[in-house]
């Protein structure tokens, strides 16, 4: 558990946020470059020093502005992986690794050496140096130094920015693996969407130095008032699913969500693995009457929560499913069927509309 | 005689160079570091005060250095009385004193060095260290001083071959005496003052370049062997 809220002006830019995490999974801190996402982990890790706030992290309060407390940073048991990964280039992975595990008190430990090794697919690079390394074994070797203290959180900043598209892949479902393995909040800082809904149970939205919304990712990425802040416009739903079971005669899978089941095309996820979707808002569409004798695979009863006007010539329509959905349709659609908030109509998406999750 | 064919007084000179120049370094390499950590990564008012005290050497004329050792450290001296009467030591006349010159000539340039290396030392590692539970005495060693070790040989190798030729603060300081602080400039300059002694000076003159390459060949392999080592 993660409790921050701090305050520093720093020149004419004053960062003031707060914001909590759960016991375990991932919370990303998201806004645009230099929204303060840097500064306030920095804050947290102890690096940089906030005028006024605390910071209690697994119980322990690591700062405190009332009580004059203020760990010093070996002394926090945060763990930390930089943008730029910071090996020590003197050190082999070996020793890069267990550097910081060999002063964690033994008795604090959860994280073992070789299960971590394994599980990030490092064994091979032991003896190397990091030079040799490529920039995507670099981060996992650094998220391995920085799990082995077995830290009571760990902090991520923009882990994948410095990589290329394709090593960005290859590291992304490390990150995602990890949050399922251990038990330790992790805080994920980031400006790519993309990584985000890909990884993250909540969000906290940063904008300007001020935290101006956080919750967990569904609920806040349908959000109208925050599309101008996270500039992701077309979001209908982000749903966390479970497989819950194959059909591969009909070439499609059920997920099951909050509200009910979707049905995908086929994914290579066991049963029981968690997808997270995406479903744009154009690709939802209203019905009155459950239509018959469609192509359509995913048929929803839903009611009509509130209607949202944009610029005009498109209209979004919130819809519950059991949970919030976005509709994109036109006025003349909006007129047609009358929608009013409290209606029960049926959302209407096409499986292969919805898009295709990462698993974590 | 010996394997090299040098008479008794060249190995003498050049036995006590080597001895006052390795203890010059050896006894100066901790606060070298020291002060060049200091100066690389503290803040604090009156740092260009020390900054150029600890330069000072560079520019004073060494003669002046030697006299102010004189006076600071001789028997009658401020400081040397009492450490002549409370622990015994005696830096006047002595080889002690000849390397204790040396040191404090040689000091800027191995100062110079270690702090160019070490403000090259990323802060980013550092910080990383410290979330890992380092405290800073732990980063200092584990970390800043691994990777400054180009600086620190560069500057160690610098300030030997300063020593073996360090000449106007140890004459002025400990004085020329054979077998006691007759360094291997001082036994040269000897020679070169009493007549039929260029035969010999030349010979010590080619000890002192043998030496000089011998310190430029082995600071060079040192290098190329931490180069090989970064890069694994």
């Amino acid at each position: 558990m993660l409790d921050v809220h701090v305050r520093k002006r720093q020149g004419g830019f004053t960062v003031d946020a707060a914001f909590r995490s759960r016991e375990a999974g991932v919370t990303a801190l998201f806004g645009r470059s230099g929204a303060g996402k840097t500064s306030i982990i920095n804050m947290v890790a102890g690096l940089v020093r906030p005028d006024q706030g605390h910071i209690i992290a697994g119980g322990r309060r690591l700062f405190d502005s009332k009580d004059s407390i203020d760990l010093a940073p070996e002394k926090r048991r945060i763990g930390y992986v930089f943008q730029d990964g910071r090996l020590f280039p003197h050190l082999s992975v070996r020793s890069n690794l267990t550097y910081g595990m060999r002063l964690a008190p033994r008795a604090e430990r959860y994280v073992e050496f070789d299960q971590l090794v394994d599980l990030l697919g490092i064994a091979h690079l032991l003896d190397r140096r990091p030079g040799k390394l490529s920039g995507g074994e670099k981060q996992r070797v650094a998220i391995g130094r920085a799990l082995l203290t077995s830290p009571s959180a760990l902090l991520m900043d923009e882990p994948l920015a410095s990589l290329d598209f394709a090593k960005r892949a290859e590291v992304l479902p490390f990150i995602a693996r990890l949050a399922g393995e251990f038990s330790v909040p992790i805080v994920y800082v980031s400006h790519s969407l993309e990584e985000i809904l890909n990884l993250a149970d909540r969000i906290v939205v940063l904008d300007s130095g001020r935290a101006v919304a956080s919750g967990p990712i569904e609920e806040l990425m349908s959000r109208r008032d925050l599309q101008s802040v996270t500039g992701y416009t077309d979001c209908g739903a982000i749903l966390t699913t479970v497989v819950d079971s194959h059909h591969d005669a009909q070439g499609l899978s059920h997920l099951r969500f909050h509200g009910g089941l979707l049905k995908v095309p086929r994914l290579a996820v066991a049963l029981g693995g968690r997808v997270r979707v995406r479903i744009e808002a154009r690709s939802v569409a209203i019905a009155l009457v459950a239509p018959e004798q469609t192509s359509v695979q995913n048929i929803l009863p839903a009611t009509v929560e509130e209607i949202l006007r944009e610029n005009g010539s498109l209209v979004d329509v919130r819809l519950d499913i059991g949970c919030p959905l976005l509709a994109r349709i036109t006025p003349l659609a909006l007129q047609t069927l009358d929608l009013k908030p409290g209606m029960r109509v049926f959302a209407i998406i096409k499986s292969v509309a919805v898009s295709h999750g990462v698993l974590f | 005689m010996n394997p090299f064919g040098l008479t008794p007084l060249e190995m003498e000179a050049l036995k006590l160079s080597l001895r006052v120049s390795v203890w010059a370094v050896a006894a100066s390499l901790p606060f070298g570091i020291l002060a060049a950590w200091v100066l690389a990564r503290l803040k604090f008012p009156g740092k260009s005060v020390l900054d150029g005290l600890i330069h000072l050497p560079l520019v004073l004329p060494p003669v002046v250095v030697g006299y102010l050792l004189l006076v600071l450290l001789g028997n009658r001296g401020l400081l040397g009385a009492w450490l002549h009467e409370t622990f015994g030591i005696t830096f006047i006349f002595t080889w002690k004193g000849a390397a204790l010159a040396s040191a404090v000539m040689a000091f800027p340039l191995l100062v110079r060095a270690v702090r160019l290396s070490m403000e090259n030392v990323d802060r980013g590692l550092e910080a990383a260290a410290r979330t890992l539970g380092a405290g800073p005495l732990r980063v200092f060693f584990t970390v800043t001083l691994p990777l400054a070790v180009p600086g620190v040989t560069a500057g160690a190798i610098l300030a030997f071959a300063r020593s073996l030729g360090e000449f106007g603060a140890t004459i002025t300081f400990v004085s020329n005496i054979p077998g006691q602080t007759q360094t291997l400039p001082l036994a040269l300059y000897t020679l070169t003052q009493v007549p039929g002694g260029e035969r010999a000076a030349m010979r010590l003159s080619l000890i002192a370049v043998a030496l000089g390459m011998a310190a430029l060949v082995v600071s060079e392999i040192l290098a190329r062997l931490y180069a090989a080592r970064m890069k694994g």
